[in-house]
């Protein structure tokens, strides 16, 4: 195997909704940020993915505009995958082990704002005998809480502790869209959205991209002081159909986590992307973290959920603990599917 | 099992319908504004200066933004590059037939806009042609490349082949 190492990260805001500019102008100042920190130009990349879905966009290809943000000179392998940002990652990590490229840009990009992303998100169910009822997003995932709360295997407080550590952390993150200090009662006072789910149980929709450098070997010491070294990356799917899984556990997250060698060491830092609080504590429980990991220092997914994009800014957060030495260890984790249907886990070395 | 029972099911009827809410961008904004007025604006590149048709946010092939500052106004004016004529009927299309389909350069710009071309007889149609936009009256004018109604050749000698043939 190559050493391959996550060298620059780059994103946006999260933000409810960018009024003015389109996907493109999202993506444009974070690429060009990512290049001029990392002191490259395109001449030094041989590879470029991308994650990003039409769906989001609701218009065909309309990923392709997406790399005026890059620019198309000179030509370059080039990829893309309607997955999130951390899968295109995945992509270039591959492309970098098999010796056709040395230095890979990544990035992922999405304007959910645009449309109506819980009900955007039931045209990834089952096209046939689920799809044409539309249950939106929201309201799959609170079937999958409600069968964890009556089967007894997390309350409604220990959620709410979930979203209050992340909105707790994300004030420290300028690029988190929901944070602050809030009480558990305080928010268990609220109303149900979708019941169990109450507001703070859910991601924020935000628009927003981010972009990552992967470089391998001698190639990422020179752009980086100490990269994070990917020393374990997998990714594992289970099946579409909702009643054939365990809901109450995220197996895939479990073969991820084992596969990516995850349980070799200790973890200073974890970053997961789980879209709703108890999706975050069945994350948690099958990657096995106790109480010596800090979990999503930068708030998480619950603090700011850029679709396409919220994956690869968890492996981007994760990297840059490592870069600044608060991580000698670090997991990063990205989900794909409704109620963690895929999962990617990432481990990342100082 | 009858025989219906066999039969295929190759139908099924399971409606999408999502709606969105664009926004333009704000570079192509800013060419939509403008155009409203009766300005066609383009944008430099601040790499190799040239000179994009219609303004966008970004140079395609170096990847750099392109500042707000760096929008030119172009003329209603340009070179024939390539054109077509066309005979077959288009839903969206509601041009008489047959009609021509063109690109120009306008003058200043490095990427062509499409269009087409009017007031002109099939067999005179060719490259090289020097062509003015035929718009609008002012009064129906809105964010749309539709102000312009149709190029019309200009009573001038034919650009050179060298001029244009970058941009073909």
């Amino acid at each position: 195997m190559r050493d391959v190492a996550v060298v620059a990260f780059s994103q946006s805001l999260s933000k409810r909704r960018e009024a003015d500019r389109n996907e493109v102008e999202i993506l444009i100042p974070v690429i060009h940020e990512l290049r001029t920190n990392a002191g490259i130009t395109n001449e030094d990349l041989d590879f470029v993915c991308s994650g990003s879905s039409d769906y989001l966009a609701g218009q065909s290809f309309a990923f392709v505009s997406g790399l005026d943000a890059v620019g198309a000179w000179p030509p370059v392998c080039e990829s893309h995958v309607e997955m999130d940002g951390a899968w295109a990652l995945y992509e270039a990590w591959v492309k970098i082990q098999m010796g056709y490229a040395d230095l890979a840009l990544v990035y992922g990009f999405g304007k959910p704002s645009m449309g109506d992303l819980p009900l955007t998100m039931a045209l990834q169910l089952d096209p046939y005998s689920v799809m044409p009822l539309w249950p939106d997003a929201v309201s799959i995932a609170a079937l999958q809480a409600r069968l964890l709360l009556d089967g007894g295997l997390l309350s409604e407080r220990d959620m709410a502790e979930v979203a209050v550590r992340d909105r707790a952390h994300a004030k420290e993150n300028p690029f988190a869209q929901v944070k602050g200090d809030f009480g558990v009662d305080q928010i268990l006072a609220d109303p149900y959205l979708v019941s169990p789910l109450r507001k703070h149980d859910c991601s924020p929709i935000s628009d927003g991209a981010s972009a990552v450098l992967l470089a391998a070997g001698d190639r990422a010491k020179q752009l980086c002081k100490r990269p994070a070294w990917i020393r374990g990356i997998e990714h594992i799917c289970e099946p579409q159909d909702l009643g054939v899984r365990d809901l109450t556990r995220s197996r895939s997250v479990e073969i991820a986590a084992e596969k990516a060698g995850l349980g070799a060491g200790k973890v200073d830092v974890a970053e997961l992307s789980a879209p709703f609080t108890h999706q975050e504590i069945l994350v948690e429980r099958a990657l096995g973290l106790g109480t010596e990991t800090r979990v999503n220092p930068s708030g998480g997914a619950l603090a700011g959920n850029p679709i396409m994009a919220v994956g690869l800014s968890r492996i981007g957060e994760a990297a840059r603990r490592v870069w600044d030495g608060s991580a000698d260890r670090a997991v990063a984790h990205a989900t794909s599917g409704p109620c963690l249907q895929q999962n990617l886990v990432c481990v990342l070395e100082g | 099992m009858s025989e219906e029972a066999n039969e295929p099911i190759e139908v099924l009827r399971l409606p999408v319908e999502l709606e969105y809410q664009y926004t333009a961008g704000e570079s192509a904004s800013r060419f939509l504004r403008a155009i409203k007025r009766g300005k066609l604006l383009g944008q430099r590149c601040p790499v190799d200066g040239r000179v994009y048709f219609p303004t966008r946010g970004c140079c395609p092939q170096h990847g750099v933004p392109m500042a707000d500052d760096g929008s030119v106004e172009l003329p209603d004016v340009g070179t024939l590059v390539t054109y077509s004529i066309v005979r077959i009927p288009s839903e969206n299309i509601p041009l008489d037939l047959p009609y021509v389909t063109i690109q120009v350069l306008l003058d200043g710009a490095d990427t062509v806009m499409m269009h087409v071309l009017g007031e002109c007889a099939l067999e005179d149609v060719h490259m090289g042609m020097r062509l003015k936009a035929k718009w609008k009256p002012e009064e129906e004018w809105e964010s749309s490349v539709g102000n312009i109604l149709y190029f019309v050749p200009q009573d001038e000698p034919d650009a050179p082949y060298d001029s244009y043939k970058e941009h073909i």
